[in-house]
């Protein structure tokens, strides 16, 4: 029994996720965390999604917090659970997502002394983290967690760990802290200088070869920054790339929409980034997998960079109009002044710029044929994204070659529809991640596009789905390499395979029925249509099997150490004797 | 380009909250993304607030030297950053112990020098003086220089503390 205004501490943390708003966890229990787990036990206001692997926990929140705009929560035990959690958590900052990971920690009493699962998860996790806290007073214990949620979630997101010793967890305390409360100090730029925001304007309305780099500010920001950019694109006629954390903010449809950018981005994208006379970045920073060589990245043009965190600007290019701020309120601001001013766009000067990006798009950097017995993965994707575009519909991917051709094929219509792990580039993120996406959304096609490799990295997680009846697809482009490793040993190691065929792989199909799921296989193009329609039908977890073809390679590719106007368009384009550069990443 | 790459010492004020782990934070940053750090000193400036102060001697290019303060500026329990080095003058000093043992002409000679150097002696017996010094770190490396040969046996220094000349406040 708790005496008068007191809690225990576990009772503490729970009636403060909830006051935040938080209806799903995603976690795994253990020794340091039984109390809390015993207080989840007694309550029914926040649903509990039992993983298989902590990592898993955190992608999946990072499923969770990305198609939906809302933190995502994690609670994982002291030690290997705190350590297995690692991976999640720098994926979830290198790709700014908002995370709350909550750790068990031994007693305040055997901090330092090697006690049974302790780990110095505060040591552990600081470089992992945007920030991090050990909780070493109950009465510190709801005030710390509301800030966690504020540090989380405001000015550029990103993963924050509350570690939690476990008589902290049964001490009793005064619940402190408020959903409204703030960090006492930290208060991130939102707003842009307005100045650097009209002399921005200016330039744009300037621009003779203009073009928008857009990235995963945009998304960050939420919902209503991309309708302004939408917007203002519009209104300028301006042709507009992303990068892959961006797609979405802008609608693959559009005519003035170029695919996205960088290492597999489409050669009209590249060259016009070549080309450009002004080039507005926001929400993106200048990535290398962007940029390809610096010193030949977009060599005459100006350049805007729209960023809400001041250490990306200058950090790799060098840009002319820096404006430090959140992406939606930059965008509603340049409006206002592009309006104000009553700015026009350069007609004629836009009119040669586009009928040159025309030219490029001429050469349709995407095309492939489909011919003969085997699944060509490209074609496999455009009938992918034929049937499934106009249902409720949320992609995951893996890494490798599948998630570049997801990129180029599957077209994103609006935000928070794509989940990938861009920065960190963690094969594994996709299944989990779905299993976040799909608990968010229940009613939604949700589909991770995975290979044969990176499908084993948490293949455990389709039990999670089959135990919460999340009717996941997973779509195994199935080439039996590692493919995207493979293509870099075709074009910088003369073709010597070390270690990239996936040997022993499972039957797909039996594995997902022995972990009480649906299992698919195609294995010929006349199969592609009718698999993936009854994938689609399919109401259980699924795994699809996709035999596709075995030695394809991923096209378009500046590889690493080119230029963007120095783009490899096919196979025949490939010189195998191409230095690996051990300088460059 | 050969201005962007020279290369320039500078001083860096941080106010920051005086909680645990938050010096580990500051180091982290130096280490995990390769910047130097010449000198470091903290401790508590305002116990009421719970703020500390630690100034750090780093040097690089200007672009790297923008990168560090950016960087710095975005851990969450930093309140300001300062370049001492670029925002006005500022003065700079720095104290160590030197201690120094011997016997006869070298013992004196030590004494001698201290004097002009204006060090005082501190603890002494016999056979051995420790000096307190303070000054800019170019005194101090010359000072310890001169003892080497006069029977240097210890030195403790504190590194760099810096200061806005004038009324403003960091
Ligand atoms: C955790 C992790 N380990 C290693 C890598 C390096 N890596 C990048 S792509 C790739 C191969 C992926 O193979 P697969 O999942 O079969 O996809 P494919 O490229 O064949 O489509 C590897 C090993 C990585 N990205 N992540």
């Amino acid at each position: 029994m708790s005496s008068q205004g007191m809690l225990e501490g576990a009772d503490i943390i729970l009636k403060a996720l909830v006051d935040q708003g938080v209806d799903t966890i995603f976690g795994y229990p253990g020794g340091a965390v039984l109390p809390l787990y015993d207080a989840l036990f007694k309550q029914n206001k926040i649903r509990h999604v039992l993983v298989r692997h902590e990592q898993g926990a955190v992608h999946a929140a990072e499923g969770y917090a990305r198609s939906t705009g809302k933190p995502g929560v994690v609670l994982v035990t002291s030690g290997p659970g705190a350590t297995n959690a690692i991976t999640g958590l720098v994926d979830a900052l290198m790709d700014s997502i908002p995370i709350v990971c909550l750790t068990g920690q031994v007693p305040t009493h055997l901090i330092g002394t090697d006690a049974f699962q302790e780990a110095d998860t505060i040591g552990i996790t600081r470089a992992a983290t945007k920030h991090n806290y050990l909780v070493r007073d109950v009465e510190d214990l709801g005030r710390t967690i509301h800030e966690a949620f504020y540090v989380a979630t405001s000015g550029r997101p990103g993963p924050v760990v509350i570690d939690l010793p476990k008589n902290i967890q049964v001490e009793e305390g005064p619940y402190t802290g408020s959903p409204k409360l703030k960090h006492k100090s930290y208060r991130p730029q939102i707003k842009g200088d307005l100045d650097q925001i009209r002399a921005a304007v200016d330039m744009i309305a300037n621009a003779k070869r203009p073009v928008f780099y857009t990235g995963g500010g945009i998304i960050n920001s939420g919902p209503a920054a991309s309708q302004l950019l939408r917007e203002f694109v519009r209104m300028t006629g301006f042709p507009i790339t992303s990068t892959l954390m961006g797609l979405g903010c802008y609608p693959a449809s559009d005519k003035q929409w170029l695919g996205m950018l960088g290492m597999h981005g489409t050669y009209e994208a590249n060259l016009a980034m070549h080309e450009c006379d002004v080039m507005i970045n926001i929400g993106a920073r200048f990535d290398d997998r962007i940029t390809g060589r610096l010193d030949a990245f977009s060599p005459n043009s100006k350049k805007i960079h729209v960023d809400i965190d001041r250490a990306n600007i200058n950090k790799c290019v060098h840009v002319d109009i820096p404006i430090v701020g959140d992406a939606g309120h930059v965008l509603e601001d340049m409006i206002k002044v592009w309006k104000s001013n009553v700015h026009q766009p350069n007609k004629d000067a836009l009119a040669d710029w586009w009928a040159k990006i025309d030219e490029w798009r001429d050469r349709d950097c995407l095309g492939y044929k489909q011919e003969g017995d085997e699944i060509m993965p490209q074609y496999l994707l455009e009938r992918l994204q034929d049937l499934t575009k106009d249902k409720d519909r949320y992609i995951t991917t893996e890494v490798g070659q599948h998630q570049m051709w997801a990129a180029q094929y599957l077209g994103f219509e609006a935000p928070n529809r794509w989940m990938t792990s861009g920065g960190l580039g963690t094969m594994g993120y996709g299944l989990p991640a779905a299993v976040g996406v799909q608990m968010a959304h229940p009613e939604s096609l949700v589909v991770d596009i995975s290979g044969d490799a990176s499908a084993m990295m948490n293949i455990q997680e389709f039990s999670t789905a089959v135990q919460f009846n999340l009717p996941i697809k997973v779509f195994i482009l199935n080439n039996s390499y590692m493919g995207m490793v493979r293509q870099w040993q075709d074009i910088t190691y003369d073709g010597r395979y070390a270690h990239t065929y996936s040997e022993a792989l499972p039957d797909f199909v039996k594995l997902a029925e022995a972990m009480g799921g649906v299992g698919l296989r195609m294995e010929k193009p006349g199969d592609v249509d009718k698999v993936i329609k009854e994938m689609i039908k399919n109401n259980k977890p699924t795994i699809v099997d996709c035999r596709v073809a075995v030695l394809e390679n991923c096209f378009p590719m500046v590889p690493s150490g080119a230029a963007h106007n120095e783009m490899i368009l096919g196979p025949e384009d490939v010189e195998t004797d191409r230095e690996d550069d051990p300088t460059l990443v | 380009m050969a201005q962007d790459q020279a290369i320039f010492q500078h001083t860096i004020a941080v106010l920051v909250d005086n909680e645990a782990g938050v010096l580990a934070r500051v180091i982290g940053l130096f280490s995990g993304r390769g910047y130097n750090i010449e000198s470091l000193t903290v401790a508590e400036t305002d116990h009421d607030e719970g703020l500390s102060r630690i100034t750090i001697v780093t040097s690089g290019t200007s672009m790297v030297i923008e990168q560090i303060k950016a960087q710095l500026e975005r851990l969450v329990p930093v309140h300001r950053v300062q370049d001492l080095t670029t925002d006005g003058p500022c003065v700079e000093r720095e104290l160590a112990l030197v201690k120094v043992s011997g016997t006869g002409d070298a013992r004196v000679e030590s004494l001698r020098l201290g004097d002009a150097f204006r060090a005082r002696v501190i603890d002494t017996t016999t056979d051995s003086f420790t000096f307190e010094i303070t000054g800019a770190s170019s005194k101090i490396d010359a000072f310890v220089a001169l003892m080497g040969p006069l029977g240097l046996v210890d030195v403790s220094r504190t590194g760099i503390a810096a200061i806005k000349r004038g009324a403003e406040s960091l």
